[in-house]
């Protein structure tokens, strides 16, 4: 039984703590007698018959016919799967994805189905090129389906392949892939890193149009849900739900298929084994690997280390895998997460501190520029904890990352002008949506590269922005540790050279002595706060 | 005898001026012909022409040209050494009233009757008999041997080329009229061309040159709602940009992409999915842009977000240059230069000085004795975190 994660007291005997800082580290010591460091737990076991479970999800599904039942010949069969943003780091061969959506299509074939298409489900996210989609699905599959276009990336730019299905209760307009809404059947193919995956917001995200996705990712949503993670106080879920309930009644059928990865990120041995142990537990191989690793990385430029990083892929281990009606699937699905994330902690912080790697869902392949570092930051590792943030109202939350003034040309390019642009004029997230998103969105040159090329859509750096937004809501102070300080400015952040100044600058917000958190992360870790 | 900082054609001395001045903006002070000493007052034409004691003297783009050697032969005629130079000047008459010098020696100036066809029609800064009359060659009081130059304590001008300075304004802010009479003429450019009252314009340079070009746009839009986007290399540039009413302060490298966003434009290069619009081609732009810096790479930059059938003004004075021209041909650009100003120009220019505090511009005065250091300070300005720089001659001793 692998041990579970704990909240570690910080005493003078506490070695230095281990800080994710982009492409490189950092070992700091925390205050004693005042810091407690939240670690997550070792991997759960995986499953050892991946084939198996997924067949019998597939089989037993939950609330569903089998999927064989369901599929009949001269039906509409599509499956969509989740993109490029999920996992992190992606997983070794042969990916999950690959492994349902080959016994989804067994199963078709078996049934006579040929009219199959097969979306990758990227919402308002950059194309996947054809390595990673090769890498998602497999080269059987690609092979069998890209080359005549019937694998692709979802497009929620194009006018001929959406559909309007409705408007929620509240006012929320649901227009999804047209090819996903008019099909026989819908099978979606997820996995879910996180808590906030998965579910209504599969479909209902995953295959929208930004007429859609504007509804719940805009700034009043994001400070009113608490957290991300915790789906049944999140706002952003409470309006995917909403949206669920349109393509339902609109008569789109969902077979949804969810599949859980547990922590294990580096693996139990190799090169970066190091970085998933307690530091208290480092053997002296694990110190020389670590100071080794340090050195070498000096030693090489940002654009090698970003390549050595980007290129690792992760040994996870599958834990479930669920199939059927999306909210009995998702119930059991967010229970595998928690199994796997949850931590018990005891009351709020005054300083969270937290290292950020060099990976979010939206640099995969790419550069963690300074808005992606926000959103890391402030979107998703804040937002790790169910109940009450980790740290308290008021307090300060303390990064480290290098944050360079720095953007992938190709990938962002509203990011730039974002940076440039909106940032210099003002933070406020609210502002921002008033008075810029419609210009980026319906730009037709963001628009002309997020079809054609390789590049986010126009309006999703203000989506990165309003990420951060109950953090930013929340919190007394921001503080980056080793970043460019122009760029940390830029953000509206605060910059300090080393941990030491931003425990010290912090006591400007929160007063003097104050607690400290530390959460260490990755692999991912969620606090249950009590 | 007046003291003065004197210029004389001295082939050599120029030659030595240039090197210099490549090596280091404004070091032709040092290595050309420029020297300090006392001369006879200069002597006006006429019994009309009157004394001027110069209080404070900028120091102009020009006149670092001609000082580090690289001013245009186009000046060679229309330029009599040796030469005091200062254009921009707030002085004192005989009478111990301030005024202001409205440089141009125009027809009127220079006895010249009947007047050329256009300084008849109002139009001095575009006289045709600019090198006739009973005055030496010069475009302006300070490129002109008779007249002498701001940068003395002594020079003569005639009374068409005086305007009173308001009690109420300090010297300090009288120095800026006269380039911000510049300004006034582009603004009123501006407006006249693709821009209209209200359309996108893009300012290349936050220079002297730019930030009143700003000021006075503002002045006479008096209040709409227009895009003004303003280029600044420096911090200093960047925050008075700003408070003179810009609608966005980008880096140079960044004017492109701002302009792309301001105006939605698209764009285009060999592989048109990854363009970014710092490296491809804008296919729109803005309707007018004024360069105020004069350079190639302003120049080309000017030419490149400029909108079809749009207006390049050239407000900051260029030299030789090389530029692809292409542009402008496909895209049926107006290239225009906007040089100097009227009468007009300079009272507008004493409303506008005064509303927009244009005071503060100035960011450094000299004496004469330190002018190497002066036109050093100058010629860095915008890295030195200065604008204008000029000299005060209200210190120096009459003889």
């Amino acid at each position: 039984m692998p041990r579970p994660g704990l909240v570690l007291d910080v005493d003078r005997s506490t070695p230095p703590i281990l800080f994710h800082h982009g492409e490189s580290f950092r070992l700091e010591k925390l205050p004693a007698g005042r810091s407690r460091v939240v670690y997550p737990a070792e991997p759960l076991p995986a499953l050892r018959d991946v084939e198996g479970a997924i067949a019998d999800a597939l089989d037993h599904p939950l609330d569903s016919d089998p999927l064989a039942a369901r599929l009949r010949p001269g039906m509409k069969l599509v499956i969509a799967f989740d993109d490029v943003s999920l996992p992190l780091p992606k997983m070794r061969r042969p990916d999950i994805r690959q492994r349902v959506i080959e016994a989804v299509l067994d199963r078709a074939a078996a049934a006579g189905v040929d009219d199959v298409r097969i979306i990758a489900a990227l919402a308002l996210h950059r194309r996947m090129t054809e390595d990673e989609l090769r890498h998602a699905v497999g080269d059987r599959v690609y092979d069998a389906f890209a080359p005549d276009g019937r694998l692709y990336n979802h497009d929620a730019e194009d006018p001929d392949d959406l559909a309007f299905l409705g408007t929620t209760p509240h006012g929320e307009e649901v227009e999804i892939n047209k090819a996903a809404a008019e099909s026989d059947l819908l099978v979606y193919v997820n996995i879910n890193i996180v808590s906030m995956d998965g579910g209504h917001k599969s479909t209902a995200t995953g295959l929208a149009s930004y007429r859609s996705i504007r509804h719940h990712h805009n700034p009043a949503t994001m400070v009113h849900s608490r957290s991300f993670m915790d789906r049944h106080a999140s706002e952003l879920h409470h309006s995917n739900w909403r949206m669920g309930e349109v393509i339902r009644q609109a008569g789109v059928e969902v077979f949804q298929v969810e599949t859980t990865l547990n922590n294990d990120t580096f693996g139990e041995k190799g090169p970066l084994s190091v970085l998933q142990k307690r530091e208290w537990e480092w053997s002296t191989r694990d110190r020389m690997t670590f100071m080794g690793m340090q050195a070498g990385l000096k030693r090489m430029g940002p654009n090698a280390r970003r390549r050595a990083f980007q290129s690792w892929e992760a040994p996870y281990g599958v834990t479930s895998v669920t199939a059927g009606a999306v909210d009995p699937v998702h119930e059991r699905t967010l229970q595998h997460c928690f199994d796997q994330h949850l931590v018990s902690v005891e009351g709020q912080t005054d300083v969270l501190t937290m290292g950020l790697p060099y990976i979010c869902p939206y640099n995969v392949d790419s550069i963690m520029n300074p808005i992606l570092v926000m959103c890391l930051g402030l979107g998703y590792f804040f937002n790790m904890y169910r109940g009450r943030p980790l740290v308290r109202e008021g307090g300060v939350l303390i990064l480290s990352h290098p944050t360079p003034w720095d953007f992938h040309p190709v990938h962002h390019p509203s990011y730039i002008d974002f940076f440039e642009e909106v940032l210099a004029d003002t933070t406020d997230p609210k502002v921002i949506a008033e008075k810029y998103e419609t210009r980026y969105a319906e730009d037709e040159w963001y628009r002309h590269l997020y079809r054609t090329s390789h590049a986010y859509h126009g309006v999703h750096p203000f989506y990165m922005w309003y990420w951060g937004a109950h953090a930013l809501d929340h919190l007394g102070s921001v503080i980056v540790v080793g970043g460019d300080t122009r760029a940390v400015r830029r953000l509206g952040f605060r910059p300090a050279s080393t941990l030491q100044d931003a425990l010290e600058m912090a006591t400007d917000t929160v007063g003097p002595q104050p607690t400290v958190t530390h959460l260490h992360n990755p692999p991912i870790v969620m606090a249950d706060v009590t | 005898m007046s003291r003065a900082l004197v210029l004389k054609r001295k082939p050599a001395k120029l030659a030595a001026a240039a090197a210099a001045g490549r090596v280091l903006p404004g070091r032709g002070a040092a290595a050309g012909p420029l020297a300090l000493g006392e001369v006879d007052p200069p002597e006006g034409p006429t019994d009309a022409w009157v004394r001027l004691r110069p209080r404070l003297a900028g120091i102009c783009g020009s006149d670092l040209a001609t000082v580090d050697g690289r001013a245009s032969r186009y000046f060679a005629p229309i330029t009599s050494f040796p030469i005091t130079l200062g254009h921009e000047v707030v002085g004192e008459l005989d009478d111990g009233t301030r005024a202001v010098l409205v440089p141009v020696l125009h027809c009127g100036v220079r006895g010249i009757d009947p007047p050329c066809p256009s300084c008849a029609a109002g139009r001095t800064h575009h006289c045709e008999r600019i090198a006739f009359g009973h005055l030496d060659p010069g475009l302006q009081s300070g490129f002109c041997r008779q007249t002498g130059g701001g940068w003395s304590t002594e020079m003569v001008a005639h009374p068409d080329q005086l305007v009173p300075v308001p009690d109420d304004m300090a010297d300090e802010a009288a120095v800026l009229v006269e380039p911000t009479a510049c300004a006034v003429h582009a603004a009123r450019a501006i407006r006249a061309g693709s821009a209209g009252a209200d359309g996108a314009v893009a300012l290349v340079g936050a220079g002297t040159v730019g930030l009143t070009t700003l000021a006075a746009l503002r002045h006479l839009d008096g209040g709409t709602g227009r895009e003004v986007l303003v280029t600044a290399k420096h911090p200093e540039q960047r925050r008075l940009a700003e408070a003179l009413g810009a609608t966005r302060v980008v880096g140079p490298s960044e004017l492109a992409r701002a302009v792309r966003s301001t105006t939605a434009s698209l764009v285009l290069s060999d592989d048109d999915a990854t363009a970014s619009a710092a490296q491809g081609q804008l296919t729109g732009g803005v309707p007018t842009v004024a360069d105020c810096v004069g350079s190639d790479a302003s120049l080309a930059q000017a030419l490149r977000v400029v909108g079809p059938g749009g207006d390049v003004l050239v407000v900051g004075m260029p030299g030789t240059t090389t530029l692809d021209l292409t542009p402008l041909w496909h895209r049926e650009t107006s290239l225009r230069g906007c040089y100097a100003y009227t009468r007009d120009d300079f009272a507008t220019a004493l409303d506008v000085v005064a509303a927009a505090d244009l005071r503060r511009l100035l960011s450094a005065t000299y004496p004469l004795a330190r002018y190497e250091e002066a036109i050093a300070h100058a010629a860095e300005a915008g890295r030195r975190g200065a604008v204008k720089v000029a000299f005060d001659l209200r210190g120096e001793k009459h003889r």
